[in-house]
């Protein structure tokens, strides 16, 4: 067992855990964040995406362990005190989530993108995304969610 | 959000955009899918699987993995031989069919990759994975059956002992005979329908409770109250000690339509062990054994005067059911059988199809289920007979279809179209598309021999929808009926529970629904909370597939309101002291008529009922009603899809320049989840023409099992769609028809018609799905002849330099 301090939406957890143990499981199951669900094992889905020290990752291509002494965001850490965050409302503004399955990891990609590029083209965001499978919404309103969130100026 | 309830004059729920109800705990994170219980005591399953698609099992020893850490117990497929029944196939499609048993976890013969064979229970599921490895099974192995063209030759290894054919349905209508004799031009052509694997989202998922011989089973499924039925046939738990929960549920698109093994095994073990047990599957699990969609081969013959009139269509199918007949498996590929003839009228019809056993994961209902693969067959053919008598193909289906003014109208396959408009939905795709435009430019390409030519794709189709009628279901020999349920509980502060037997996993009912009981009972659409997905909530229902939930349920919802209503009329009189037969309904309230100042709302009628105090002798002290909706016919969604592709000849890249489709689904009660409904049908349904298969390789393995192998389309994988719609009401109250699937039925052959469309100067008059870059140019290389060997050297060369995007590179099915 390997011990981690971890900083998950603002709150510090140290852990033992098995030096094989996926970050994803540990944040659904030992931390209880569950918001982020996991949808392949291969990376491919983006479903687990949450932000490492401010980065997109993977979260089922993380080690617990190698997060050791990381700040991570989950989507249940993506609304503040003044409300939601701006992809939160532009997603629902949007229509831009079906069975919402992916929404977490497509949300929290999409912040990394719009952070990168505040003011992406309809094609930058096609491209930006295409680490997240969604199988519902044909990625329309996705789209017009992520165009949605950079005119509001999620950062500025 | 608007503030209607406080106008006088409310406009209508019905046709509102409203933002979903839904949308709040899916995201902030705050969502219940199954995977997320977790339960005292709970311990995790996992399951070891066949390695061969076709074996005996000569031994399976679990000892040692029963002594592994934190194991607390392990199975075979012996250990459940008592109590396991056999996996329901409802859909006994003809009296002689074959249904081979089907035992949740093997015992004597695995049939496919991936068949459970033995299982671990464990404290977490990190140890149950590991202990997997401690379990010994001998197998002797068996030869695959992996093609259904060779399957039913006399020398094929069998895959049940009755034999490698199910069942042969067949069905005609008309003299084909005369249709086909002497007709001036008669075509026949051979398509694939590949294999698909649904992919949604959410993998399965299952936990099971048993509590003093009462069990909770908690699922990701589209089924709950089937479901339930079924556990308690095949275990033989009496029903009213199952109760099924289908929390939130991440996408189905069929795939969740089913009574699997797993479900099945989670009960059997939560009772041995008197403990919550979970089982998860991973994604490759998921591919492996969520029952797979499609896969045919379609023979169909086409027969016409030379002006393009229709004589006759003969359709011969052999679809491949895989290695077990599962909860509907024999029935998706008739629910085609109606489908072929689509919008045109002729003189006859004739439709057989075969099902097939082989050493495959078993098909099932897939988006659209039978009805894409019809429309593929017939669409794709009209734009071969079109070729064939050089017509431009949309004058060629206008000179076939179902005029406007034709309806209702009895097709050669025996349904009525109650309602449609082909005219109008066809002419505002043109509009919408520019297609006068785009044949200008394609001409110009192919008189310049641009190396990227220009195709037009079309599909005009119909579909079969909101699945009911009982009677027919019957009569086709379904288990059960089609009806829907819904309740409404008037609360005693005015607010409404909305109970439906639906059972939503992201189509939006908890708003649509509102809308719908908004409007028929004049309370706002906030006050309103839709309950599902619980059958000790939701005690009866059908649940949601075949986009049958709004014709259905959302009818049944209809009823159960007319029923407050009716109830509230004699509450109502006894209040305001008037006759019944002078009380005027409107909307959230009654008054009386001629005397609008007398007046009492439905929220006071509610809490008067409530109360009970000064009811009249023989009320119930309620207004509550339930209903139970039984249509007497389907409904019939029906649209015009035109798509532009590009494709390089050099390279065999295809892309979508654009796409329109311009849909007549009837009222349509929530303009975004339609739209929504909508882009994600095209997005399958493309994806079947241009990325996706499941493959097995010539051992029966999987090739495609990661979504790294098996190619679900990202977002730079598809283009922006252009939608629209025209309206034709139903023939029901609300005039809906249903949404969910049109797109996927019609979006894949209007871009494999694009496709072929763009390659016709080369000759060529078909590419098989999925048209990959490797096929496409394979196709164009094919048609002109040329040096296959040193060609395919200079296009790797070429492929390498090129980023392919999502597309299948080396993988080849053996479907030609």
């Amino acid at each position: 067992m390997a011990e981690i301090t971890v900083s998950v939406d603002g709150v510090k957890y140290a852990d033992h855990v098995e030096p094989r143990m996926l970050l994803v499981h540990y944040l659904r199951e030992i931390v209880g964040k569950t918001g982020t669900p996991i949808g392949c094992d291969t990376s491919n889905c983006g479903a687990c995406t949450v932000l490492l020290n401010g980065e997109s990752v993977k979260s089922c291509a993380v080690l617990a362990v190698q997060a050791d002494g990381t700040d991570i965001t989950t989507i249940e850490g993506m609304a503040s005190d003044a409300g939601l965050h701006p992809l939160q409302e532009a997603f629902h503004a949007e229509h831009a989530l079906q069975c919402g399955y992916c929404t977490p990891g497509m949300i929290i990609a999409a912040s990394d993108l719009l952070k990168e590029n505040p003011h992406p083209s309809d094609e930058q965001i096609r491209e930006g995304l295409e680490g997240n499978l969604c199988r519902c919404t044909g990625y329309e309103n996705i789209v017009r969610a992520v165009r949605r969130a950079a005119a509001a100026g999620v950062n500025a | 959000m608007t503030a209607q309830a406080e106008t006088e004059t409310p406009a209508p729920e019905i046709g509102q955009a409203r933002l979903r109800k839904e949308d709040e705990r899916l995201i902030t994170g705050q969502t219940n899918w199954t995977d997320n219980i977790r339960l005292p005591g709970m311990l995790h399953v996992a399951f070891l699987r066949s390695p061969y698609a076709h074996a005996r099992i000569t031994s399976v020893d679990v000892s040692a993995a029963r002594s592994e850490p934190g194991v607390i117990a392990a199975y075979s497929g012996a250990d459940f031989a008592a109590e396991q029944g056999s996996l329901p196939c409802a859909w006994p499609v003809t009296p002689d069919i074959v249904i081979p048993a089907h035992p949740p976890m093997a015992t004597e013969e695995v049939r496919y990759v991936g068949e459970a064979v033995a299982c671990v229970v464990a404290r977490d599921r990190y140890a149950a994975a590991d202990a997997l490895n401690a379990i010994e099974v001998d197998y002797e192995p068996l030869p695959p059956v992996l093609d259904i063209r060779t399957a039913l030759q006399e020398d094929s290894p069998k895959v049940h002992e009755a034999g490698n054919k199910s069942f042969e349905w067949p069905f005609a209508s008309g003299d084909l005979e005369a249709a086909f004799g002497g007709a001036p031009v008669v075509l026949e052509r051979y398509y694939r329908q590949q294999r698909l694997i649904p992919a949604a989202m959410e993998p399965r998922s299952v936990v099971c409770s048993c509590v003093g011989g009462e069990f909770t089973l908690w699922s990701a499924t589209q089924i709950p109250h089937v479901l339930r039925v079924m556990l308690a046939l095949v275990t033989g738990i009496p029903e009213q000690n199952i109760r099924v929960i289908a929390p939130d549920v991440g996408g189905g698109f069929g795939s969740k339509l089913q009574v699997t093994a797993e479900e099945v095994l989670a009960l059997l073990i939560a009772r041995k062990l008197g403990r919550p047990v979970k089982w998860t599957e991973t994604r490759s699990e998921g591919n492996m054994t969520v029952h797979h969609g499609r896969d045919q081969w379609q023979r169909i013959r086409i027969a016409a005067d030379r002006d393009g009139r229709i004589r006759g269509l003969d359709v011969d199918l052999l679809a491949d059911m895989g290695a077990y007949l599962m909860l509907v498996t024999p029935g998706v590929p008739l629910l085609g059988a109606f489908m072929f003839p689509a919008i045109y009228k002729m003189d006859a019809y004739s439709f057989k199809c075969t099902g097939v056993f082989t050493t495959k994961m078993p098909t099932d209902a897939y988006r659209g289920a039978g009805r894409p693969e019809a429309t593929f067959g017939i669409e794709r053919i009209m734009d071969e007979l079109a070729t064939e008598l050089d017509l431009d193909p949309l004058e060629l289906r206008e000179r076939n279809w179902i005029k406007h003014e034709e309806f209702p109208y009895t097709t050669i396959a025996g349904l009525t179209y109650d309602s449609g408009n082909y005219e109008a939905a066809t002419a505002k795709a043109k509009e919408l598309f520019d297609y006068d435009g785009l044949r200008k430019e394609q001409e110009l390409r192919r008189a310049s021999n641009d190396p990227v030519q220009l195709g037009i794709g079309i599909s005009t189709f119909t579909e079969m929808c909101g699945l009911a009628p009982s009677r027919v279901l019957g009569s086709l020999a379904y288990g059960a009926g089609g009806w829907e349920q819904a309740s409404i509980r008037m609360l005693p502060t005015g607010k409404v529970e909305v109970v439906t037997g639906s059972s939503a996993h992201g189509q939006g009912h908890e708003t649509a629904w509102s809308q719908i009981v908004a409007d028929q009972l004049g309370v706002p659409f906030e006050d309103i909370r839709v309950l599902h997905g619980d059958t000790q909530v939701s005690p009866k229902g059908m649940d949601t597939y075949g986009s049958r939930s709004l014709a259905v349920g959302g009818m049944a919802l209809v009823s159960a309101c007319d029923k407050v209503v009716e109830k509230a009329k004699v509450i109502a009189a006894a209040m305001i002291e008037a006759s019944a037969d002078d009380l005027e309904w409107s909307p959230g309230q009654f008054s009386v008529r001629g005397d609008p100042d007398k007046k009492v709302t439905i929220a006071e009628i509610a809490l008067a009922a409530f109360a009970a105090h000064n009811l009249p002798d023989g009320v119930e002290p309620t207004i509550d009603a339930d209903a139970t909706y039984d249509p007497d016919n389907f409904s019939f969604p029906h649209g015009t899809h035109l798509c532009a592709t590009e494709v390089d000849t050099e390279t065999g890249f295809v892309k979508i320049r654009s796409y329109v489709c311009v849909d007549d689904i009837g009222t349509v009660v929530n303009p975004l989840i339609v739209e929504g409904q909508v882009h994600g049908g095209l997005a399958q349904g493309i994806a079947q023409a241009l990325y996706e298969e499941a493959v097995y390789d010539d051992d029966g393995n999987l090739v495609t099992s990661t979504l790294a192998d098996y190619l679900v389309p990202s977002a730079s994988d598809l283009p922006s769609y252009v939608t629209g719609r025209t309206e034709s009401r139903a023939a029901n109250r609300l005039g809906v028809k249903g949404v969910g699937e049109a797109g996927t039925i019609a979006s894949t052959p209007a871009v494999v018609n694009a496709i072929v469309d763009a390659l016709r100067p080369f000759g060529i008059g078909d590419v098989t799905m999925p048209c990959t870059p490797e096929r496409v140019w394979r196709a164009i290389q094919t048609a002109q002849g040329g040096d296959q060997a040193s060609a395919a050297e200079q296009h790797a060369a070429r492929q390498s330099d090129q980023t392919q995007g999502n597309s299948p590179q080396g993988i080849d099915g053996g479907a030609a």
